[in-house]
């Protein structure tokens, strides 16, 4: 088969597959960080451990008790969201009336103790868990060949990012999350318990960042750090796409994921900094984000 | 105006009161080291100036840096590249640290100003993560192994400081210039102006102050002393790592300010010490794997129960009981 810009087809497009999976981990993530900066106006720093989390409980699920793949991608995430809702009641509560940034400080130490823990349980090196028998193997597509497993997770993280959407934008549930992002006191007044919607937003966007999680497991490795080295990125996606809007934080998640994955082709040295660029350019010619408002 | 003289004679107070306080700090100092291994206090001093340095930035100008280890780093790595390989002096080594963190201080405050409050502290951290990754992959720093055997040189081209006696009081006199720097910028106009920019920004624009230019002057002064501490810890270690650039440091730097207290003169510098000998005793005990739960421990418990930090608590004490 012929060059496509001086490269072999399969190494192109085997690297922007690449490049979209790593851009469906971050729409997830920053999906999650967007809901809950919506509501809650704070930047949650444990997002990644919690992300971490996730993985590691489909992985004790299996290891100890036999708990398989599919029922862990919906276990986890459960899971998970009880801890993010336990954190968010006893703990993030106490801070509403301060400075946002306290908020932030506080989601930073609880990361640091999450990923300090299973540091010191697990090490740094990750923990093997294994592709689910139905999703192994993969398909000659002609030019490329493509693996069930990441087929699945572009699929997946699609299907829940959508499904995020249509919930927020189209149903009554979400309409209530939208009128307490703009207007959280006037919302109360109409006889809408908010604390409570706080709570389950905070819960749901933890269980994104969980669900995430229980993807990566099969492909990167269960490790206590897995979450820190994503999760500045994912800021980087974040402040490049504004948080502003939900379709703007899947698009631009995996818009950036493409651009790395492209990076990786053409110059590989820059593929670590190239979103930390990109970032920097659309602050010089549109501060506020691809899809921000003026603010 | 009896209201105004009690004023006044209480500012004139409460300078003194930090000019007594400078002084018995400085004279702790200079017997320290007769007492306490003086690698130690080199330590603390380095990182009570690089906690002090960014205190400049939250606690007066209201701004969350979340990449102040980018300037340490490149202060360590530059000033270790410049005596190691240029053989200059430490001094003029350390001047060019100091140079090239206030230049990567003015680019970052550049393009972070352009975004508030919460976004403010994800751009320093992404644009540190950058400067991470490029010092990875920069042929002059050495990547994994960093800068070994850094020389202290001769100060001047005559004294040596080789001795730890004679590297402390050097340390000693540049963490007094820092300081100094830092006390006179809060105290000036100029303080006064990023004071009123936390308080309430949409009015000081109005009153026709150019908001974004305080702001750039302030980080790259954070991020020039910020890079001092960087480049003097490099003479005092012979040594500049990636450990200084990572993330973590950000954080820890962010910790000392807090547990100390933000916007208070010497909660920095009660800060770094506190944060720097609990690692000390801990990285030699039983507990030294839980060296990062302990540190997020403190953050949540300084976040959640003591906002005001050590010195911060102390203050309220003393007026709550001796006023």
């Amino acid at each position: 088969m012929a060059e496509l810009l001086g490269f072999p087809p399969q190494v192109l497009f085997g690297q922007l597959l690449i490049g979209l999976i790593n851009g469906s981990f971050y729409a997830l993530l920053s999906l999650g960080l967007a809901i809950i900066f919506g509501l809650l106006n704070i930047i949650n720093f444990a997002h990644g451990a919690q992300y971490m989390l996730g993985a590691f409980v489909a992985w004790f699920g299996l290891k100890f008790f036999g708990v398989n793949y599919w029922v862990a991608l919906i276990l986890a995430p459960l899971v998970v969201a009880a801890i993010g809702i336990a954190i968010e009641k006893t703990l993030l509560r106490r801070l509403y009336k301060e400075d946002h940034l306290y908020g932030l400080l506080l989601t930073f130490g609880l990361a640091l103790i999450i990923e300090g823990s299973f540091v010191h349980f697990f090490g740094v090196s990750g923990q093997p868990y294994s592709v689910p028998a139905a999703l192994q193997g993969g398909n000659n597509l002609g030019f490329m060949f493509l693996p069930t497993y990441r087929a699945w997770i572009i699929v997946a993280s699609l299907v829940v990012c959508f499904g995020t959407w249509y919930m927020i934008e189209r149903t009554k549930l979400g309409a209530y999350l939208r009128a307490g992002t703009e207007n959280p006191k006037l919302l109360q007044a109409f006889g809408i318990n908010v604390p409570l919607l706080i709570t389950l937003t905070y819960g749901y966007g933890v269980a994104l960042a969980a669900f995430a999680g229980v993807l990566a497991a099969p492909i990167y490795s269960v490790s206590p750090v897995m979450g820190s080295n994503i999760l500045i990125v994912v800021f980087a996606v974040v402040v490049i796409g504004g948080m502003g809007s939900i379709m703007g934080a899947v698009v631009t998640g995996l818009l950036m994921g493409l651009i790395e994955g492209l990076t990786k082709v053409f110059y590989p040295e820059a593929s670590t900094t190239v979103i930390f660029l990109v970032m920097i350019v659309v602050l010089l010619v549109r501060p506020a984000g691809l899809f921000g408002k003026e603010a | 105006m009896t209201t105004q003289v009690l004023k006044n004679s209480a500012v004139e107070k409460g300078m003194s009161k930090t000019k007594m306080g400078f002084m018995l700090l400085l004279l702790i100092g200079l017997v320290a080291p007769y007492a306490i291994y003086p690698v130690f206090l080199m330590k603390v001093l380095c990182f009570a100036l690089f906690a002090c340095a960014f205190n400049l930035m939250l606690g007066y100008a209201g701004l969350l840096s979340f990449g102040h280890a980018a300037f340490l780093a490149t202060g360590g790595y530059i000033t270790g590249y410049a005596v190691m390989e240029m053989g200059v002096t430490p001094e003029i080594g350390i001047l060019i640290g100091v140079i090239a963190s206030a230049a990567m201080g003015f680019v970052f405050g550049k393009l972070a100003i352009r975004r508030q409050g919460i976004y403010f502290a994800m751009i320093t951290l992404a644009l540190a993560q950058l400067v991470f990754f490029l010092y990875v992959q920069a042929p002059f720093t050495g990547g994994e192994n960093g800068l070994q055997g850094i020389p202290r040189g001769n100060l001047f081209g005559v004294i040596s400081l080789k001795g730890n006696l004679p590297m402390y009081y050097f340390v000693l006199a540049i963490f007094v210039i820092g300081f100094t720097i830092i006390h006179r910028a809060i105290h000036s106009p100029f303080g006064q102006i990023l004071k009123a920019i936390r308080e309430n920004e949409p009015r000081a624009i109005s009153l026709g102050y150019d908001v974004d230019k305080y702001k750039l002057v302030a980080f790259v002064l954070s991020a020039a002393l910020a890079g001092l501490a960087g480049s003097t810890k490099s003479l005092v270690f012979q040594l500049a790592s990636l450990t200084d650039a990572n993330w973590h440091m950000s954080g820890e730097v962010i910790l000392m300010t807090l547990l100390g207290g933000v916007g208070t003169i010497f909660g920095p510098v009660v800060g770094a010490a506190t944060v720097v000998t609990l690692q000390n005793y801990l990285s030699q005990g039983p507990l030294s794997s839980w060296v990062p739960v302990i540190l997020g421990l403190i953050f949540v418990v300084c976040v959640l129960l003591f906002r005001s930090g050590i010195v911060g608590e102390i203050k309220k004490f003393t007026k709550k009981n001796f006023n």
